[in-house]
């Protein structure tokens, strides 16, 4: 599934840029389109996003899609490891955190009250585990809107899990559980949405609730169709090795691009 | 009614780092643990996660740079309008709802891109944050989460490479989240 997403989207980038500078070049086109720099630093929420400025004329479009690509691909490279530098202090303070938090015995009395909800989501996952104490914080912290302290507590987690799965290269139905819950989070504190709101000049709280309900729809619906997904053989426990084109997700491919 | 809402979780949400490392500190102080030394036993940890995902950061969000820098979603948008007009859907809302588009599609790929096309709804002279194409927008926003990277990043610090159906779930999850989001953005605003 990654491979192909990974070839297709690497494929029609390239080969798309390249025909639309060749056909810029022959039809010049009345907007340019404005090539946008980000960084996608998922944990700062104040970036101040440059939008398009006057349009510019391009001398060589072909020349200059070409440089596009080629500055995104270098560009991306770059950004990713100042993602994770800046990951590293981040990380650190949180795992001490969490360790002070889990020797005082705070982890497992938060693990202990939701129980119940933990064994049903994570049925694999043993009662007491540390994996238990290291997802709660992760999804207490993705609610309240505080990016910088849930990746640590993520990946913790993801760790803890790993320690329970047999096949190390092959995710558990319990990571795929935590993997669909911590993307639909659901949210209560909005707190990007809400910056670039009052940024804009805009009313910061309107969207606020509609935001909620539809992320308790999301994880709905990520809970209902990770449950179904784990039990179509295309994705059971040992898969066989990958062949182009067998993985059988076909339901599925329309929402992957 | 509702400002006062949000000024207050969003003095909760300032309070929350703080507070919680009180709380956690006090309740080890009376628990009498060395948490000096505990603190630098989770620490060390730290750092090897971090390092260990660059290459996996990296795979992933070169890829979804040099997609989205081919400008096959500016393209596409314009394909579409200029569709629905010789189609006769003369509605201006349809029409504009198609600015949304773009901001579906890259959300998942990538948290940069995703806010940059908000921001550029926000500054439209025609729309801004508080019309109902902004508002949609920033539903839209706040309902989905940059996937991809989180795939990436969450499997590569566990070194995983197989993962199975949790993609198409997180996607399915992010497509009802947007659904979600259109279609309140319509009922609500």
């Amino acid at each position: 599934m990654l491979n192909r997403i990974w070839f297709w989207l690497l494929f029609i980038g390239i080969v798309y840029g390249f025909g639309k500078g060749v056909v810029e070049s022959y039809f010049p086109p009345a907007v340019p389109a404005a090539v946008e720099s980000d960084a996608d630093a998922k944990a700062d929420a104040k970036v101040d996003a440059d939008s398009p400025g006057e349009p510019v004329v391009v001398a060589n479009p072909f020349k200059q899609a070409g440089q596009n690509l080629t500055t995104a691909a270098i560009e991306a490279a770059e950004v990713s490891v100042t993602i994770c530098l800046n990951l590293i202090g981040v990380m650190i303070l949180w795992l001490g955190i969490l360790q002070v938090a889990k020797d005082a015995g705070m982890v497992d009395a938060l693990a202990r009250l939701l129980r119940p909800l933990m064994r049903w989501l994570f049925p694999d996952v043993p009662d007491g585990h540390p994996a238990q104490g290291a997802m709660l914080m992760n999804i207490s912290a993705n609610m309240l809107g505080l990016d910088n302290a849930a990746t640590p507590f993520g990946l913790k987690a993801m760790k803890e899990l790993q320690e329970l799965n047999s096949e190390k290269e092959t995710a558990t139905n319990s990571m795929a559980t935590f993997l669909a819950i911590n993307t639909s989070s659901v949210t209560l504190v909005p707190i990007s949405v809400i910056a670039l709101r009052s940024a804009a000049g805009g009313d910061p709280a309107a969207p606020v609730a509609g935001i909620l309900l539809a992320t308790i729809a999301s994880t709905i619906a990520a809970v209902i169709a990770v449950r179904w997904l784990s039990k179509l053989p295309a994705f059971s426990d040992n898969p066989p090795p990958l062949v182009a084109g067998a993985d059988g997700a076909s339901g599925v491919e329309e929402d992957s691009v | 009614m509702m400002e006062h809402i949000i000024e207050f979780a969003e003095v909760v949400s300032q309070w929350t780092i703080p507070l919680a490392m009180l709380l956690i500190v006090v309740w080890a102080k009376i628990r009498g643990v060395a948490m000096y030394e505990s603190f630098l036993v989770g620490a060390k940890e730290g750092f090897g996660v971090a390092v260990m995902i660059m290459p996996y950061l990296v795979a992933i969000l070169v890829v979804i740079k040099v997609f989205l820098a081919s400008g096959l979603f500016d393209d596409a948008k314009y394909v579409l309008a200029a569709g629905l007009r010789f189609a006769g859907v003369e509605s201006t809302e349809v029409v504009d709802s198609l600015e949304l588009l773009p901001l579906a599609f890259s959300k998942p790929l990538s948290g940069g891109a995703s806010r940059g096309l908000l921001v550029e709804i926000f500054d439209d002279e025609q729309h801004g944050p508080d019309s109902r194409l902004g508002l949609t927008a920033s539903l839209m926003m706040g309902s989905t989460e940059t996937t991809f990277y989180v795939i990436a990043v969450y499997f590569g610090a566990v070194q995983v490479r197989r993962t199975r159906h949790t993609l198409p779930a997180c996607l399915i999850a992010d497509f009802v989240g947007l659904t979600a989001a259109v279609i309140l953005g319509f009922v609500l605003f």
